[in-house]
This record gives C-alpha cells, structure tokens and sequence, in this order.
C-alpha cells in the first residue's frame, strides 16, 4: 500500500530541502520526493497537505511513562497514544520507574508494551547509576543491547562528581550519551519554585539557578576530561545555557534540550500555589527566558523535550511544598513551539524541525529516522502553523492532567502524526483532507 | 458596607488595599471596648460557626481566634490536626472538603505549608481567614502590630518601621512590610546575612532598606520590631550558635539610643529571652508586647465579623433583642466605625 502526501511544504533539514514537494511512502519507508505537478501513481493513497508543512516525524527525548510501577499515573499506552496526539512519532522514556530500567529485562519491557501498544515508537533510557542511586554503574552494555538510546539519572542526578566521570568514560565505549538532569540538591533541596522575588513573596523555599549552574559546568569540565558525550536536560537557566555554549566553542562534545514551559512561563505563575506551576528544574525568571530564547536562536540549544511528567491528580492536589514536581507536556509542546517560537519570529520552520527531529535524531544516533531520505521509516509530522486550536485536557490522552495549559489558546497545531506509515492521529478539523484522499484515490 | 471594602477571604495582607486595611483596623478599634466589659460579649456572630483548623501547634494565636470568635457569640471550633496525619491519609482538600459539609461560615487556618489558605479557598464557600501559613503571610498579626503601632504613634505615615532577625522565614515580617508600607512607612530590615535575602529590597514598590548591622537598621526608627529566632535555624547553618546571635542581632538596652526619642518595641511572641531580646527591653517602658496580644482579640474580632456574616445578618443582629449590654455595643461598633473612618482619612 502506497500513500502521497501531496501539495505539502516538505522541510527536513537532513537532507537540506525546504520546498513544496510531495512525498511518497510505501511499506512504512520513505519511497521519496517528487514535484507537486507530477502525475499519482497508480493505487496509492493520497493526503492532501495543501498549505501544510511536512516534516520528519518529531522526537521528543524525555518522557516520563511511568510503566512500570505507577501504571495509575501513565502507561506506555497511553503515553504513546498522547505523544501521536502531540505529534511525536518517537518518545524516549525516562528510567525512573519502579523498578528503575538499570537492566536489560526492564529494558525489553519498555519496548515490548510499546510495540504491543502500537502508537509512538518508544526507545528506552537506561539508568547511569543501579537503581539510580549514584554509586555502582548500571549494566549499560546489557542495556544497550536491549534497546536503550542513552543513560540518564534523570530526577536523582549522580551527587559525585567522580562517579559521574567514571559513567561517562564507561559510556563512551557504547557509544551512549549520558543524559544529565542538573542540579546540585544540596542548594536545591526543600525548595519548591524558582529562588528570587516570588519566592519570597510567595514564603516558599526556592531552588537557585545556580543548583542547575553547578552541576551544568561540571558536566561541561568532565566532557572536557572524558571527551564523553554529554547531553543537558531542559535546560533552564542563562548560567546553563552559557556552559553550554562555551563547551560547544571549545568543541566538546556537549548538547542540551529546552522544555516548552520553561520559554512561556515565568515564576510568577505559581502566585496563586497552583501546583500544575511545579516542576524541576522550576519555572524561572524572565532573564532566564530571554536566555533561552537566545539559545534556541543561536544554536546553543539542539533540541526541544517535552519533560512530559505525569501525577495524578489526588498527587497534585496537595500543599504546593507537598505536591510532586512535573507538569505533563507531549499534547501541548509542539502548540507552544509555534505559538511562542515560531509565530513570535524567535525561530524559523526549519530550525524548528531541526530541534524537533533532526538533531534529536543527531544526539542519540538513529540512522532511520530524523529526516525524509529515501528508505527512513516513514515518521512524518504534519503541521499548520496557523491553525487556532484550544487545548482542553479533559480530552487528553494522557492518563494524567497535570497542565497548567488548559484552556490555553495556541497558534500553530498539529494536523497529522503519521508512524511508519500509518495515520495514528488526523486533527478532526482536517479530516476533509482524507475525505477527498478517499474521492481522489477513487477517481 | 462600602463595596471596595468587602472582603471575601483574609488570605494575605499583599492583595488588600490601604482602604480595606484602615476599614479593617477602625472596626477593631471600636471592638476593643468590648473586652474591657465585665460582660465580654455581643450577639453580632450568633448562630454564626467559626472552625478554627490548626496544623501547626500554636497557643498564641487560636486562643486569640477562640476568644474572639465567642466575644462575638459564634460557636467556634478548634481542631488541632498534626501534619503528620497528612501522611495518614487525608489531604487538606479533603480536610476542607469535609468540613464545608458541616456549613461553617469561618475556617481559621494555619498550615506549615505557604497557600495552603489559598487551597482552601478554591473548595470552601465559608470565608478563609489565614491564621499563617508557612513563611508566607499572617495578616492578623500585621494588623494587630498597625493597631498598636496607631494607638501608640497616632498613625503610621511617615514612620520608620524597623524589622530585625529572621526575616527570610518570617510570615510577621512579610504582612507587616506589606501592610506599613501600605500606610505610608518606611522599612529597614537586618539579620544575619542568610536571613535577610536581598530579594526583600524589592518586595514592595517603594522598596525596602536592607541593612547589614541591626544598628544601622534602627537608627531613627519609631517601631523596632523584633523577630523570634528558631533553634533549629543553627543546625541548619544559618548561623553558629545562638549566642553569637544574641551577641550581634539580639537587641539590647543601648540600641534603643539609636533609634528615634519615644520609639517603641515589639515582638510577635513567643519571645526567646536574652536571645533575640534582652528581658530588660521586653519587660520595659518601650516594650509594647502585651499591648499586641490584647489587640490581637481585638482584630480578630474585626475580622471575623466583617468576614463571617453578611451585611443583612447583621443587622438583624443587632435587631435582637438581648439586653441593654448587646445592642448598646452593636450601636457602638456602627457608630465608632463610621466616626474613625472619618477621621483616619484625614
């Protein structure tokens, strides 16, 4: 079976074509471009993306699905089934689940329930530390084998400075980045917001920008000794972003990710203690936003996560310095790219595209996806960048409504998230364009 | 009731405006009478229910409430919860949810956690009133310190408030520096470096004057108000040992040189004697501490009743027929109210 997404405007910066072209897919595999006035071919399928961009399917590198251990939060059902709503046709899953993934069997659980559960393609992250405890390093060979895509602590970062270095150097050998979520808890613990004026307007105990700044240098100095790849987690903070940037001058081997909250929401959203507001690393300062901004425009930042962190809603609805940290982000981050990046003139299509699939691709080295190159699996995000659409979470597909964006107006949306050629999710305002797939094919 | 006045919930002191803080303070200054009674007790709150729901551990304060509350003729209630029986199994919300069950028209609350009165609010149709909440605000304390601060200095415009200690963890220093400041103070704050963050500068748009040595923060002052210091602040490392404390932030009879001729102490209690005050201050001429406390029945008794019933009710009220004692005081709260709100605006 053959499907064309016809008349769409393909960008895919792997390949360097930012053009209106069709696409033809076949098998679950990219067959190829080909120009807008060329003829169909015979039994195929067409999609009409007139006005549409057509990307490589997006990836987003940092998820929590919670499976196994906290299935009343989120699966990797579910997850995946809101992670195809939000666009993402490939997500990776955190490891701090219960049991952590620091082996090979909870490693090929992870990929099981998502191959069983069929919606995004879901590549696990193994755990640095056994049991993220940060003193004996995980099986990462045995891990790798099974299907792992990188290491991380995420959440319980490794305190020491000299473990993390022997992590890194074991992880070189396998070829895996190490994942890293900054922050050094002995500034940031007890704290549950940003530092600064509304924390102490608000009475809450804060997390300095430098517990992430600690830590982020840190890495940046051990890139530089063990010549690793090290890759920082939503990053949050102008110190950060700065590490970044001079460990890329100096040529280590570092990247970073930025989270959609973290560019729309400055601390003085937690003002009336709504916990959907909580989240590590917090929501920061304007100066801290403005670095970000400059980040995603400079190059500095590569990629774009969602930190996608599900808690039920009896978790969430505790005292602010009660309630867990972790909003969820996979229906609402792609929304929140074009409303506040690319609408806003921050950034272009293609350096979106970029962020979203091509360099996570890049980061984590998947050869067969990230871009439309003949033969890739046939991973395509359509999106409108106009579209208005109003996010309403009692519709989610996420098990979890932990969103401080319900009811938020966004311009730019996602039309259409295609896995390996299959249509997983049409935006029901478009669903004309199968309609007339249907009456094109036909005639 | 003037509508700019009404309030719904007394949540901080941050959101309210100078009106509602001066209307706030006339009507506990014509309540204050009422304690000096032998008959301590008017009818304005009855039938009216007042919970007061503690989860911190606090003498001072619900005391204060209780007194209040039944002055008024409410029915009050005092639950003590140990936040521990959070990890027992029932939340705050559904703490809250159960209660509004019963219909109360007050919830009092303190909470060791900051916004925990604001959950409240989003579940309860009763009116909230925050008894303090972590670090976050105590508006009736603030209150009741402007009250005493007024009777004292015949106003608070243009007076140099001084605040000294722990300020960081302090809900008394927050309301109050919201509240004064509001009236036209002006206020300096010192402690020990890890106490007094320099983000306080900016917590208020006229700004706050941060001082590294206390004496610098009191000279001239008018109000020296000193903070209690916790034990547990040392083990923490916010400083070495108490009695360094003492030493460089406690406040002492020679200080008081420095501030302006007439000034007055105060300290929201429990006092730590010799440590954050010297007994001889506290104890002395200046020391306005038992002042607070008795004006404390006195704001709460404002509060509760501009917050537990509405304007119709209590009139009706005052329409009782309860004996001469009642509705002479109900006369006088309207009367005095209407009197001191003229004259504070001038």
């Amino acid at each position: 079976m053959r499907l064309l997404i016809k008349n769409g405007y393909i960008i895919d910066p792997a390949q360097g074509v930012n053009t209106g072209s069709n696409l033809l897919i076949e098998e679950g595999r990219v067959v190829g471009l080909s120009s807008h006035g060329d003829p169909i071919p015979s039994d195929t399928e067409v999609f009409d993306a007139t006005g549409l961009i057509v990307a490589p399917g997006f990836i987003d590198m940092h998820v929590h699905l919670r499976e196994p251990g906290q299935e009343y939060k989120e699966t990797i059902a579910s997850g995946a089934a809101a992670a195809v709503a939000g666009g993402f046709t490939t997500v990776c899953a955190m490891p701090n689940t219960s049991p952590v993934n620091d082996n090979a069997a909870v490693t090929r659980f992870v990929i099981e329930q998502a191959e069983r559960a069929g919606f995004a393609d879901v590549l696990p992250i193994g755990s640095i530390t056994k049991n993220s405890e940060g003193t004996e390093l995980a099986e990462m060979g045995e891990m790798k084998d099974a299907g792992i895509v990188a290491v991380s602590d995420d959440g319980r970062p490794v305190p020491s400075a000299g473990i993390m270095r022997r992590a890194m150097e074991y992880a070189r050998g396998f070829d895996l980045p190490l994942i890293d979520h900054c922050e050094d808890k002995s500034l940031a613990r007890g704290g549950s917001m940003h530092e600064g004026h509304w924390s102490i307007v608000l009475g809450m105990r804060g997390m300095p920008a430098a517990a992430e700044e600690v830590d982020a240098i840190r890495d940046c100095a051990l890139a530089e000794l063990t010549r690793a790849r090290i890759h920082l987690a939503h990053v949050s903070t102008r110190g950060a972003l700065e590490a970044v940037r001079r460990a890329k001058q100096n040529g280590w081997a570092v990247t970073c990710e930025v989270a959609p909250h973290h560019w729309t929401l400055t601390d003085e959203a937690v003002q009336d203690y709504d916990t959907n507001t909580k989240m590590s690393p917090p929501l920061r300062s304007q100066d801290h936003i403005d670095a970000i901004l400059d980040g995603l425009r400079d190059g500095t930042v590569d990629a774009i996560a969602s930190d996608h962190a599900p808690h039920h809603m009896d978790e969430k609805e505790l005292e602010f310095d009660q309630a867990p940290f972790g909003i969820v982000g996979l229906e609402t981050s792609i929304g929140l790219a074009l409303d506040r990046l690319v609408n806003e003139g921050v950034i272009s299509l293609e350096r979106l595209v970029e962020l979203c699939a091509t360099n996570p691709a890049h980061i984590l080295k998947l050869q067969d996806r990230g871009t439309l190159t003949t033969g890739a699996r046939a991973d395509v995000t359509i999106i409108d960048p106009a579209m208005a659409w109003t996010f309403d979470v009692s519709r989610s597909k996420s098990k979890s409504r932990n969103t401080p964006f319900n009811g938020y107006q966004f311009r730019g949306g996602v039309v259409a998230t295609l896995v390996a050629g299959r249509l997983l999710h049409l935006h029901p305002d478009y669903s004309r364009l199968t309609d007339q797939a249907v009456s094109s094919s036909a005639g | 009731m003037n509508a700019d006045l009404h309030l719904k919930h007394l949540l901080g002191i941050r959101e309210l405006s100078a009106e509602q803080i001066v209307h706030l303070l006339d009507t506990a200054e014509s309540f204050r009478d009422i304690s000096k009674r032998e008959i301590k007790k008017v009818p304005a709150l009855r039938g009216r229910t007042v919970i007061n729901l503690f989860f911190e551990a606090s003498t001072r304060t619900r005391t204060s409430f209780e007194i209040a509350a039944k002055r008024l003729s409410a029915d009050a209630i005092n639950i003590s919860v140990s936040t521990s029986s959070v990890s027992k199994g029932e939340t705050l919300l559904d703490t809250a949810r159960n209660l509004q069950a019963m219909a109360p028209d007050c919830i009092v609350i303190r909470h060791s956690s900051a916004g925990a009165p604001y959950h409240l609010s989003r579940v309860c149709d009763a009116a909230i009133v925050n008894a303090g909440d972590g670090a976050h605000e105590h508006p009736t304390q603030a209150l009741l310190d402007a009250l005493t601060i007024r009777e004292h200095k015949n106003g608070i415009e243009g007076l140099k408030v001084a605040i000294i200690g722990d300020i960081l963890h302090s809900r008394v220093a927050r309301s109050n520096i919201y509240l004064l400041s509001k009236l036209g103070a002006r206020i300096s704050i010192a402690g020990p470096g890890t106490l007094v963050p320099r983000e306080f500068a900016g917590v208020i748009e006229q700004g706050v004057q941060l001082e590294r040595r206390i004496e610098d923060a009191i000279v001239d002052a008018d109000v020296v108000m000193i903070l209690r210091v916790q034990r547990e602040r040392q083990t923490d490392a916010f400083f070495p040992s108490m009695r360094e404390y003492a030493v460089h932030y406690g406040l002492h009879l020679n200080h008081l040189n420095l501030a302006a001729p007439e000034a007055i102490v105060m300290h929201p209690g429990p006092v730590n004697r010799g440590i954050e005050i010297s007994s001889e201050i506290a104890d002395g001429g200046r020391s306005l501490i038992l002042d607070q406390v008795t004006n404390g029945v006195a704001v709460r008794m404002a509060v509760l009743y501009l917050l537990a019933g509405a304007e119709g009710d209590k009139k009706s009220a005052e329409h009782a027929v309860n004996g001469e004692e009642e509705s002479r005081a109900s006369g006088g709260v309207r009367g005095r109210t209407r009197k001191s709100r003229r004259g504070s605006r001038e």
